[in-house]
């Protein structure tokens, strides 16, 4: 990865004069302009236009005026900027009798998203600390059934789920959906911590017991301080994941209570009224905005993250 | 673990054990038991409500002879064979790509990755907008001067599965290119030297060397995709809802709307159940494959 770095600060000037007292260690100064890297370069630049396109069309619908869009085409730029849809996507747009725009639902995602994540990684992360150093017995029954159970369609515990929400009085409620959350989030986050408690060395631990601490004071004195890389990563994975659920936002929640994502497919996809679509735009990009600002600030740790996620999963 | 105290078995590890116990119910009673209890209510006429009322296999007689089950299953097949093939090429092409030693290598990757951070319902939407006959890429190409030019497969029911497959593959394409990156640079360099040495073409030493060594990372892709699969159910919803008439409809959708639109849990709890069945087809044979020989002392 160090090198991947110096291949692209290889520009900067500054960066010049330490690379050259290190010398050449690549084998090759090729030419820039040779067919090889033409078609390489071409090729990828292609590729990355493809995959730009969709934000940029998002960009330019949902800073166009409805006249505009019904004369030009999706790609086209705007001719007369304006933040209108914008204001309206945040605070007017309708969804079934409400009228107060997306901003409710992006409130809901809030109130869903931040204790979710909060308890998800909390629970998950004793999980992992148990299993990985303070195993007991039929610990691995239950781990395994865990891990089985993140490749089960969610479609057949869906309502088993309601069964015990409604059970427990939480249906339909914010914290049933927390709840919901929580649960899904125990497979890949306990294999994710079991994992990283796993590779802290031995010696550190038997310190710890021979010096008195218990489970809980190894916990938060010892592995809690040393493994935050982990956390982050855990974090990202949650955030973006559970913003960007709809599924168990339809099934557990009620219309007072959607979040974000199920309210901007209510939006989009209402039948009746005229089509807006630079609101839709703005509204869709709204809903895009807090995992692509996650992805885009974390960079890195967020491929470490689905990585995580996904080899072992 | 030696265990030499015996009267104090149960309270060994207590706090381990009281640490665990939100993982023990998940496991034991969501997981297990959830799965176990729809299994058995698939098998009964359960209506509005779960009822015990036990009829054998009439509702997956019934499933089966649904068209808009049989028009699921099409689809997934279709879009399941579609995500499988191009998102594995696709990935491994840029990812081989991206190992070329280039500049801006960071750029590139963070360009392909990003729309795996969008979710299905924004990705469904962008591409509903982005394939609007009108608007879209065919009024587009029409206000070029090719007058009969015709894309238009989100109102077309014999291709709109394809264009779902098109939104698809553009969110998750990244994530495989990631997968395949981090399976190249784990390929030994003396494997490229060795190649050159030998005077191998480069496309051969990928064929015929560097992908079947890297076995391990295409089958954890293919897990991952196959997974992804079954459970498509967002982008759908997001971009046809189905539609047009029932020509894009998925078994998720299926389950869904039979389970808390149409109040027929029975017909839910069937199709949910043959989805498990098609999960367990590709999950356990690699489960088998994979921890088949470390099974013995977990």
């Amino acid at each position: 990865m160090a090198d991947v770095g110096a291949l692209n600060s290889a520009d900067i000037a500054s960066d010049a004069g330490t690379r050259d007292l290190v010398g050449p260690r690549g084998a090759r100064p090729t030419r820039a302009l040779s067919r090889r890297n033409i078609f390489l370069y071409g090729t990828l630049f292609v590729v990355a236009v493809y995959y730009l396109l969709p934000l940029y069309v998002m960009i330019v619908t949902s800073l166009k005026g409805m006249p505009e869009i019904r004369l030009g085409n999706v790609f086209s730029p705007p001719l007369e900027i304006t933040f209108e849809p914008w204001v309206k996507a945040w605070a007017t747009a309708c969804t079934g009798l409400n009228c107060d725009g997306l901003s409710r639902g992006f409130w809901n995602s809030v109130r869903i998203t931040v204790p979710s994540v909060i308890l998800s990684i909390a629970i998950a992360s004793l999980n992992g600390y148990a299993l990985s150093l303070w195993r007991f017995k039929g610990a691995n029954v239950f781990f395994t059934i865990l891990i089985v159970g993140a490749f089960i369609p969610y479609q057949v515990m869906l309502y088993p789920i309601v069964i015990i929400l409604r059970e427990i009085g939480l249906y339909g409620s914010l914290s049933g959906l927390v709840l919901v959350h929580t649960i899904f989030g125990m497979p890949i986050l306990t294999l994710l911590f079991r994992n990283y408690f796993s590779s802290v060395p031995e010696e550190l631990f038997k310190a710890a017991r021979v010096d008195g601490a218990g489970f809980w004071g190894i916990y938060f004195k010892i592995m809690l301080p040393m493994s935050l890389p982990i956390f982050v990563v855990a974090l990202i994975l949650q955030v973006t994941g559970i913003w960007n659920d709809f599924l168990f936002g339809v099934v557990y929640t009620r219309p007072e209570t959607y979040p974000m994502t199920v309210q901007l497919n209510n939006i989009v996809n209402a039948v009746q009224g005229v089509k807006e679509y630079n609101v839709n735009m703005a509204a869709t990009l709204l809903t895009g905005l807090v995992p692509l600002i996650v992805y885009f600030v974390s960079g890195k740790l967020f491929v470490r993250g689905i990585a995580a996620g996904a080899v072992k999963g | 673990m030696p265990q030499q105290s015996r009267p104090s078995q149960l309270f060994r590890n207590l706090h381990a054990k009281i640490a665990a116990i939100p993982m023990i119910l998940t496991a034991a009673v969501v997981f297990a038991g959830g799965t176990l209890w729809t299994v058995v209510y698939s098998f009964t006429n359960s209506g509005l409500l779960p009822r015990l009322n036990f009829v054998g296999l009439a509702q997956y007689e019934r499933l089966w002879s649904t068209p808009r089950w049989l028009v699921s299953i099409e689809n997934l097949f279709i879009y399941g064979v579609g995500m499988l093939i191009f998102s594995l090429v696709i990935g491994f092409i840029l990812a081989a790509l991206l190992d070329q030693k280039i500049r801006f290598e960071n750029t590139f990757r963070t360009i392909f990755l990003y729309p795996f951070a969008l979710s299905f319902i924004v990705t469904g939407l962008v591409w509903q907008w982005i394939l609007n006959p009108e608007f879209g890429i065919q009024g587009v190409v029409r206000g070029l001067g090719w007058e009969s030019f015709s894309f238009n497969p989100l109102y077309s029911p014999d291709i709109v599965i394809y264009g779902i497959l098109i939104a698809a593959l553009w969110q998750s394409t990244g994530l495989v290119m990631c997968l395949m990156l981090a399976g190249l640079r784990g390929i030994d360099e003396e494997i490229w030297k060795a190649a050159r040495v030998d005077g191998i073409p480069a496309w051969k030493t990928y064929l015929f060397v560097v992908i079947p060594m890297m076995r391990p990372v295409f089958i954890t892709a293919l897990v991952i995709i196959a997974t992804g699969i079954v459970k498509v159910y967002d982008l759908v919803v997001a971009q046809t809802s189905g539609g047009p008439g029932i020509s894009s409809e998925v078994p998720a959708k299926y389950v869904y709307d039979m389970m808390f639109s149409s109040q027929n849990l029975g017909q839910g709890f069937a199709a949910s159940t043959m989805m498990l069945l098609s999960v367990l087809i590709v999950v356990i044979p690699w489960a088998y494959l994979e921890f088949g020989g470390k099974k013995r002392h977990g």
